[in-house]
């Protein structure tokens, strides 16, 4: 399939990346060599196979509901970019 | 003779005799990286203080008799995906270029608990996507069989550091080949364990369904060494499992008679290099020489691997990236109008082109509207590729084939035409989709002296079978170190 | 001419559970910490982190489930879903959308006598976000992640709702439900139940449903109620002006009285959901549901029944009573203690029910202790104290939760009993108020009431009103 601007533009927006016009051609060079590469996949008949996300059968791993954690904010919080009061601060963002 | 050119076990043994102290082991390995990092770039961080420090409480416990085990006071490298605490762990990003995680790999943690020495970080493919370890915000790393080759990848730095003698051993991770293929074009051995033998925690995820955390080594013993320290439940990552067969030095026992070794003749076919192919034959018969049954067979849906992998891998992918913000740690951009554009100048200018490609498909194939004809499609691929693996796993113990069509490449080749560099992941992939172990060994070199590399694979949990016919191959030859090394006079 | 409108509601609840510790991390849920002090790596969204799934979430999620007559999912498995936002540490959220926990559920509401069921869709854990606080000092924001991590259901109905009665109704009987279990404390004001309103109206009569809009924002039942009212008549009047009513989720505004669009470029609604690799499916087996089964409480239904047969209450009382699981249980507690089940319910259903509406408060949020209030039935009962008393003690227990017995000592509120005292001021009394006892003797029974009132007043309200009643009129 060919990928058009819109499709660029779109997938842009789910991926938050912001490509250059020189960047958005070879995005969309790539991506429809990419399809029509993994398009492969439509020879094969695949009707009636479970799509496999797990591998192996496991099943059932869980945590008793026990605190565990103490508090590590301060050690945590250095990475930050930008702090203040605790929290880790962004630009300014409506609910 | 320096100490860096022993295995990690006999180095091990020299510091338990007490014949070599930690701290010399340690002085050996950093004087190596001096000596020899500025022509390979292996490392990306180099703990000098760090690792002395930890050489002295090494040894302190081994004189204390609190450490005792193989790898007490051997120096280590670990890739830079895994968390080390304290540690810049960077994943080869300039979105992670100031990262110094809280918490420590469980791999890690364990090789730690074993007395091991952290020498530093190595290089990698940005955030392991790449097979040349040249999609490094910090270099390329070079092969030290020849500078002017990649090292494979993305585990590549780990690779060449065990190559160059600059360190041991090393940790690397494999979600599509990166242990095994770097392993191969540097002459040294890994293991892709089983998916959940080793804990993922504290590994910064690439494909999540298929990364797993192995040794990379000179030879097949201090791999299932390694291993055998490596490989534990965690309880802090849900898809580790809890088993009791990790005794893998157990299966380090020179015998392959009744051996049976199937090859997928679709593993030769179009596009292999004539050496490799030649090589790995020839390893074939050696097996078989000393007892191995050895048959050809098909193991169909070969081509259909790459696809249903990079589906799959970017998927996740594209996922496991999208914490990458700006908000809670790395790089954040410089300038912005409002968050939104935060989010996006910042992974834009963070992230390398290789992974922005790989999100962006991955965002695509998980799209509305394409979910089913491309993510769903490759999960019932993934599913029909592991039920001919179980299939061929009826009839065979012992699965034999090459690691990758060529030898290592030119640097700048393959980052060109990206399409052709997943190529090259042909018989790597439907291994981590199957989810099964692998490893890589050396067996021989092609004509311009580089080396060739074959993968034993085998059923799920069956490491210990693939060690063993690993381990009775390596009998036959002797370790080659890259010649360059020697023409240095090193 | 305007035509007839049917609303069509479907809600989607989200109930935070009260687990000690986050959904997949070992991080305390309890409220009130400084920003980020409950926080580690997994809910922070720090790479290499993994989530591994508390086990007494899915045990809540599957007793809601079996409460609300649903179908449990025996092969269930979590999807992520993927979309930026601050308060969402990996931008993914871990959620359900192809298998969820439990199916096909429904429950009876009844408005104005009518009774109805109401069907549930499905019932599926996810994870909380954490909290945004918007600082106006340098313009930015500012996150804590705190809440991040804490686990919800999201329960979803069926568009089965056609008032705001029934919407109330159906959350109303959602919250009992879910406050017996023990699952959640359900308190709409403080986020711990969140309801979202799908709404959309149609010709009465009509068969298809019309666009639907997704409200959100919805902090009490009376923003409730409101937010539906405007929101049906807005789509009223776009269909009558001949527009469209456009399908997007719309935020109320409660003081302005409105709702807005919430639309931006940057909002695609496509969140590419595919399965957690990082967790693995969750398998139900029989014999754990039938554990989880057998562990369930008592529900609202069967306290009723059980009351009736037990304590001789009205109905009436019954209903009001065990309409709030907390007071139904400060009611059991009490009786526990001793207390007499007629006057534990007589303080719950008056003074109780009296001090609530006062203090503009939800009988959930009863904070006084069944022992204190069973140590004031029994110093009434002794005649310690006098009703008037007790009733001012009450207020000091309902408020402050304070024990009535200390507080009788130290304010010297104990009924006098000595005779001879209360003779000598009922004497008092009589010569001070002549006309009045004149009137009382003259017939007008009424005027013993002033008297007794007078006496009251000057025994400083310590003394027992019979007693009183009866010396008077012996003494007239």
């Amino acid at each position: 399939m060919t990928i058009t601007d819109e499709t660029i533009e779109y997938v842009g927006i789910l991926a938050k990346l912001e490509l250059s016009e020189e960047e958005k051609e070879q995005a969309k060079k790539d991506m429809s060599d990419m399809l029509a590469y993994v398009g492969k996949l439509n020879e094969l008949d695949t009707d009636g196979v479970e799509p496999m996300s797990h591998t192996f059968d496991v099943h059932n791993v869980f945590r008793e509901d026990v605190v565990t954690n103490g508090d590590d904010r301060e050690n945590m919080i250095l990475n930050a970019p930008e702090r203040k009061d605790g929290c880790y601060k962004v630009p300014k963002t409506f609910d | 003779m320096d100490l860096m050119s022993l295995t990690a076990v006999e180095l091990g043994k020299k510091i338990a005799s007490g014949e070599v102290s930690v701290i010399e082991a340690t002085k050996a390995a950093l004087s190596r990286i001096k000596q020899l990092d500025m022509d390979y770039n292996c490392f990306v961080t180099v703990d000098e203080e760090g690792a002395l420090a930890q050489a002295e409480i090494v040894q302190k416990k081994i004189d204390a008799g609190e450490l005792n085990g193989p790898l007490a006071g051997v120096p280590v490298a670990i890739k830079d995906n895994m968390c080390v605490n304290g540690m810049l762990t960077t994943c080869s990003s300039k979105i992670l270029s100031n990262f110094k995680p809280t918490y420590t790999a469980d791999a890690v943690l364990r090789l730690q608990e074993a007395g091991a020495v952290i020498i530093g970080k190595t290089n990698m493919d940005e955030f392991a996507m790449g097979s040349t370890t040249e999609t490094s915000y910090y270099g390329e790393t070079k092969n030290p069989w020849n500078i002017n080759c990649v090292p494979g990848g993305s585990s590549g730095g780990s690779a060449a550091a065990v190559a160059a003698e600059e360190v041991p051993y090393a940790l690397g991770s494999d979600t599509g080949g990166s242990i095994r293929q770097p392993a191969a074009f540097c002459g040294v051995t890994g293991i892709k364990p089983t998916y959940g033998r080793v804990s993922r925690y504290g590994l910064i995820a690439y494909g999540s369904s298929l990364d797993q955390i192995g040794p990379l080594a000179k030879d097949v013993t201090d791999c299932a060494t390694i291993l055998e320290i490596i490989s534990t439940h965690d309880s802090k990552d849900s898809t580790s499992v809890d088993r009791n067969d990790t005794d893998f030095t157990s299966a380090l026992v020179d015998d392959v008679k009744g051996l049976k070794i199937g090859i997928p003749k679709d593993y030769f076919g179009e596009g292999i290099d004539a050496d490799v192919k030649e090589q790995v034959m020839a390893a074939a018969r050696t097996l078989e020489e000393k007892g191995a049954v050895v048959e050809e067979f098909d193991l169909s849906l070969v081509e259909y691997a790459i696809p249903a992998y990079y589906i799959i891998a970017s998927a996740e992918a594209s996922s496991n990236l999208e914490r990458f913000d700006g908000v809670k740690y790395g790089y954040r951009t410089e300038e912005f109008t409002d968050l939104h554009n935060m989010y996006k100048k910042t992974r834009s200018e963070g992230f390398g082109p290789e992974v922005k490609r790989r999100i962006m498909l991955g965002s695509f194939v998980l799209s509305s509207g394409y979910y089913d004809a491309y993510y769903i499609k490759a999960l019932r691929t993934k599913a029909l590729i592991k039920q001919a693996f179980d299939k061929a796993f009826e009839k065979y113990d012992v699965i034999l084939g090459p690691v990758a069509p060529t030898t290592a490449l030119k640097l700048g080749e393959s980052l060109s035409d990206p399409l052709k560099m997943y190529l090259g992941d042909i018989y790597t992939v439907s291994v981590n989709l199957a989810g099964l172990p692998g490893i890589s060994l050396p067996c021989g070199s092609d004509r311009n002296g580089m080396p060739v590399g074959m993968q034993l694979l085998g059923k799920p949990f069956d490491e210990k079978t693939i060690i063993r016919a690993g381990y009775a191959f390596e009998r036959t030859r002797e370790y080659q170190r890259p010649a360059a090394l020697t023409e240095r006079g090193l | 001419m305007s035509k007839a409108y049917e609303t069509v509601i479907g809600l989607e609840v989200h109930v935070e559970l009260a687990t000690k510790t986050k959904i997949f991390c070992g991080c305390s849920t309890a409220f009130g910490g400084a920003p980020n002090t409950h926080t580690c790596p997994v809910c922070t969204g720090m790479p290499g982190s993994l989530p591994v799934l508390n086990k007494g979430v899915v045990e809540k999620a599957v007793a809601v489930g079996l409460a609300t007559n649903c179908t449990i999912t025996t092969d269930c498995k979590f999807d992520r879903k993927n979309y930026f936002y601050p308060d969402n540490p990996q931008n993914y959220q871990i959620s359900q959308l192809y298998y969820p926990i439990c199916r096909n559920g429904k429950i009876e509401i009844e408005t104005e006598g009518k009774k109805k069921w109401i069907g549930i869709h499905e019932i599926h854990m996810e994870e909380d976000a954490g909290k945004l606080v918007h600082d106006s000092y340098d313009d930015s924001s500012l996150v804590d992640f705190n809440r991040s991590g804490v686990p919800l259901i999201e329960i979803v109905s069926e568009p089965d709702m056609r008032s705001a009665e029934e919407v109330i109704a159906y959350l109303d009987k959602l919250r009992l439900i879910i406050q017996y279990l023990g699952a959640s404390d359900c308190k709409l004001n403080e986020g711990s139940m969140r309801a979202d309103v799908n709404l959309s109206i149609r010709e009465v009569g009509a068969e298809q449903f019309g666009t639907r809009t997704e409200m959100k924002n919805l902090n009490s039942f009376k923003a409730i109620a409101r937010a539906i009212e405007n929101e049906r008549e807005r789509q009223i009047d776009l269909l009558e002006e001949g527009k469209e009513v456009i399908q997007e989720t719309r935020r109320w505004d409660d003081t302005k009285g409105y709702s807005y669009a919430m639309r931006s470029k940057e909002d695609a609604q496509d969140y590419r959901y595919f399965p957690d690799p990082d967790l693995v499916p969750i398998r139900i087996s029989e014999e754990w549901l039938e554990e989880i089964r057998a562990k369930q409480p008592e529900l609202r239904a069967e306290k009723q029944e059980r009351y009736k047969k037990e304590y001789d209450i009205p109905d009436y009382d019954i209903d009001i009573i065990t309409a709030s699981k907390r007071m139904a249980d400060v009611f059991e507690e009490t009786i526990a203690l001793g207390a007499a089940p007629k006057k534990v319910s007589n303080w719950l259903m008056v003074e109780t029910m009296r001090l609530l509406k006062e203090h503009e408060k939800e009988a959930d949020e009863i904070s006084f202790s069944a022992a204190n209030l069973a140590k004031l039935i029994q110093l009434v009962e002794t005649r310690a104290i006098n009703g008037t008393v007790a009733k001012e003690v009450f207020e000091k227990i309902f408020a402050e939760d304070i024990d009535p017995e200390q507080y009788v000592e130290e304010h010297g509120l104990k009924t006098v009993n000595d005779e001879g005292a209360l003779r000598k001021t009922i004497e008092e009394v009589i010569a001070a108020n002549p006309q009045s006892v004149e009137d009382y003797r003259n017939g007008k029974e009424k005027a013993i009431g002033f008297l007794v009132g007078q006496t009251m007043k000057a025994m400083k309200g310590k003394a027992d009103p019979g007693m009183v009643n009866q010396m008077l009129k012996e003494l007239l």
